[in-house]
């Protein structure tokens, strides 16, 4: 087998497993029972298939100035979807959207009213 | 990353905008920007770096205590250890996902053992970018995370939860060398 065929293998498993993360994602939405479990649902898997997706496409375009876009694409994703799912999270904590009964341990409701001082070091 | 801060009009903080163009970084968006247009001609770069200076004059970071020299092992380590975990926990999570099981989540505290804002910044983002686990609260005057957690089973999943976190701490810590502590120093 010539190198060309065992890249073409390899990104066809990428892209199926990037599929499957997305489709994980979406069940996750659906199943899961509130807020905060359904944004683990919808924001990991998505980003895992994504670089799965991305790591696919390099290998099939070979290219090296698409795979410079693709590591860019990659790296910002990386870099936003975290700053993303906190706020969101953060928002939904404070707005009293977590299901009290689902959790085992609460570390974070007792100390919520000793807040920090804001603003820029 | 500037040097220092100043007191706006308004009187609140605000980085100063003196010293607040660094060379690498204006490599690193002259870079990005040949790579958008997939074409490292010497124009393109010159308009990149140009763009940078741009940039960082018209959004001055605040400082940076960044100490020590970069390791490169250390370095390679901790991209092996974000990368094999992702993997696992996006596995974990799919599993939860089509067993159709309820998890048992927690929101867990974790102090982190380390003052510096930088570490605190990588570990947030290492645990975010995690499946399984989100920073919810993070506090800045005692370097605490708060992080809700997909599955952690009992209250010894907690535990464990805490010292992974830490873990991935230490692993974070090993890409600087450390500068030695203020009484090591005095001896």
């Amino acid at each position: 087998m010539s190198w060309d065929q065992v890249s073409d293998v390899i990104a066809a498993v990428c892209f199926v497993a990037a599929a499957f993360f997305a489709a994980v994602a979406a069940i996750g939405v659906i199943r899961f029972p509130d807020l905060l479990t359904r944004m683990h649902a919808a924001t990991k898997p998505q980003t895992v298939g994504l670089l799965f997706a991305l790591v696919g496409l390099g290998l099939r375009l070979g290219e090296p100035s698409a795979i410079g876009i693709l590591v860019l694409v990659g790296l910002f994703q990386c870099a936003t979807a975290p700053i993303a799912s906190h706020m969101m999270s953060r928002a939904a904590f404070r707005a009293g959207q977590v299901r009290q009964d689902l959790l085992v341990a609460d570390e974070l409701s007792p100390v919520m009213d000793r807040e920090e001082p804001r603003g820029a070091p | 990353m500037s040097p220092e801060m100043r007191v706006g009009r308004d009187g609140r903080l605000r980085p100063r905008r003196k010293g607040a163009v660094q060379p690498l970084a204006i490599a690193w968006m002259a870079l990005v920007w040949c790579l958008f247009w997939r074409d490292f001609s010497v124009a393109n770069a010159l308009s990149g770096a140009v763009l940078g200076i741009g940039v960082q004059l018209a959004f001055p970071l605040p400082p940076l205590r960044m100490d020590g020299r970069l390791r490169i092992i250390g370095l390679l380590r901790l991209v092996w250890m974000f990368l094999s975990q992702m993997l696992v926990a996006s596995v974990e999570v799919s599993t939860h996902v089509l067993r159709r099981e309820h998890p048992k989540p927690a929101v867990v505290e974790v102090d982190l053992t380390s003052e510096s804002d930088f570490v605190m910044t990588l570990v947030s983002l290492i645990t975010t970018l995690i499946p399984g686990s989100v920073v919810v609260e993070a506090r800045r005057s005692t370097h605490t995370l708060f992080i809700h957690v997909l599955d952690v089973g009992d209250d010894r999943g907690v535990e464990e939860f805490r010292q992974r976190t830490l873990g991935v701490e230490q692993y974070v810590l090993g890409i600087m060398t450390q500068p030695p502590k203020p009484e090591e120093v005095v001896r």
